[in-house]
């Protein structure tokens, strides 16, 4: 058993045996978890997504050095970053190369690194990812910044777990009818145009912005006369699109640091935006609310099935491939005659 | 619910200023074939930069892979913090150009495998299960 008291003093031994356990879903694990839970809730998640080699994990360590390093009339923060990265669909094993990218945050004692196999989940994060960050969230760091597997168009698991979700492009990697469509452009609340020393960024800016500008019709106003006039859009502006975040577009040069700390004035900027429309109480009433029929799902299927016969299951089962029963029939005819709850 | 089964987890890194990363990555690359997690730190890391990400990510193995002749400085260095760490359960093993008569002195300070080139990948793997197996025995 991992002792609660020495996370919430920062032991580091102890935080990093703590995270292998929740990894491995162990039953300890989830005790100590659950102890912790009363100081989780004051860090600010910041995710990082986008496709592989765009830059994220250089930028997360530029990002980590900027909140180690801030401007003069800030105080610095204490940084844990969990990187996540693919788990093999063959061996199960995996290689985690995004410390690579990570050497300036060395020897740092108020950062804390932890790499993560996806172990099979989908989604861009491992389904351990959450456990993970409530224990760095205990441990009192303050910015935890989630690094999520090289995401192509639909690994958005990402937005439902941070308050801020970074997404992160390159020049040269798609057009127009790329930033149109759906998924993970949708999610970003900060868009990044990483390698913006490279020919082309021009191009992916604008493609950018484009999207934006057909995302965001409320904000939009057209000019009569040339600009002698502004007339609002047809549809109609309500008090809430005042106060709608219009995801700003920040380049960066992550090898170098440039744009590093405009970026983390840009984050700074969201949290204020979330605080002050509510939004932030609301993500996390949303976040703690799809835990909540997450485990009570996967809780009561799992009770339900140790209390039900292998012998009935067999029977219904043999019924479905003698195409007696349809699936949900057979499913219906479990419920009906199985256990009951 | 079932608890998942345990991974075991790898650090691979080099220290010293040898650029020679080959034999580290494919090592690394069997590793991840083999079903275990590899967390792979790249080039040029000192031993205190070892031995702080060996505690974060609280790995079963460190796999140092030395090129430069400087094994009898790093090694030894490197054993040492991991052990002030808390970590002794941690196997230590060793790639990469090692004459003969540094071999025994490396066992004696708890460096566990030593593999010269032509090493075959099964033999790494196998004294990997064996030795965290054992040492959840323990």
């Amino acid at each position: 058993m991992v002792s609660v008291q020495e996370i919430l003093s920062g032991d580091r031994l102890s935080l990093a045996r703590l995270l292998s356990k929740i990894e491995n879903d162990t039953s300890d694990g989830r005790a100590t978890l659950s102890e912790l839970f009363p100081h989780t809730g004051n860090a600010h998640l910041i995710g990082v997504t986008g496709a592989p080699g765009t830059g994220k994990s250089s930028l997360v360590n530029q990002l980590a050095c900027y909140y180690r390093q801030p401007p003069e009339n800030k105080t610095p923060k204490r940084v844990a970053i969990v990187a996540v990265d693919p788990s093999s669909p063959f061996s199960g094993g995996a290689v985690l190369g995004d410390r690579v990218r990570m050497r300036d945050l060395a020897g740092d004692p108020g950062v804390f690194i932890r790499s993560m196999a996806s172990r099979g989940s989908l989604g861009g994060l491992a389904t351990t990812t959450s456990g993970v960050v409530q224990a760095f969230d205990s441990a009192g760091f303050e910015i935890i910044l989630i690094e999520t597997v090289g995401a192509g168009q639909a690994e958005v698991d990402i937005a439902r777990l941070a308050h801020t979700t970074l997404v992160v492009e390159a020049p040269g990697l798609g057009d127009e009818i790329q930033a149109i469509k759906a998924g993970i452009l949708e999610i970003a609340d900060i868009l990044v145009v990483n390698k913006a020393d490279r020919a082309g960024v021009e191009n992916t800016e604008r493609a950018l912005r484009n999207m934006l500008n057909l995302s965001q019709p409320a904000k939009r106003v057209y000019r009569h006369h040339g600009t002698l006039e502004t007339v609002p859009s047809p549809t109609a502006e309500t008090p809430e699109s005042e106060s709608a975040w219009v995801p700003p577009i920040q380049k960066t040069v992550a090898i170098d640091g440039t744009g590093a700390s405009e970026l983390g004035d840009l984050i700074a900027q969201h949290k204020t935006h979330l605080q002050k429309t509510g939004e932030w109480e609301r993500m996390e009433r949303a976040r703690l609310q799809a835990e909540l029929e997450n485990l009570l799902q996967i809780t009561l299927v799992s009770r339900w099935r140790d209390a039900l016969s292998a012998e009935m299951y067999e029977n219904v089962f043999e019924q479905l491939i003698e195409r007696q029963l349809s699936p949900r029939q057979a499913v219906d005819e479990l419920l009906n005659s199985g256990p009951k709850s | 619910m079932s608890e998942t089964e345990r991974k075991i987890r790898v650090l691979i890194a080099k220290p010293g200023l040898d650029g020679h990363d080959r034999g580290a990555k494919v090592v690394a690359r069997a590793l991840r074939d083999a079903g275990m997690e590899v967390i792979y730190t790249g080039l040029r890391q000192t031993p205190e930069m070892i031995a702080e990400a060996a505690l974060q990510e609280d790995v079963d193995v460190v796999g140092l892979s030395i090129l430069s002749g400087a094994h009898m400085a790093l090694a030894p260095r490197v054993v040492e913090l991991i052990n002030a760490n808390g970590q002794d359960h941690v196997q230590i093993f060793l790639g990469g150009i090692i004459p003969d008569e540094d071999i025994g002195k490396l066992e004696e300070i708890g460096v566990s495998g030593i593999y010269g080139p032509g090493t075959l990948m099964d033999e790494i793997v196998g004294d990997i299960r064996k030795g965290v197996l054992g040492e959840k025995a323990k």
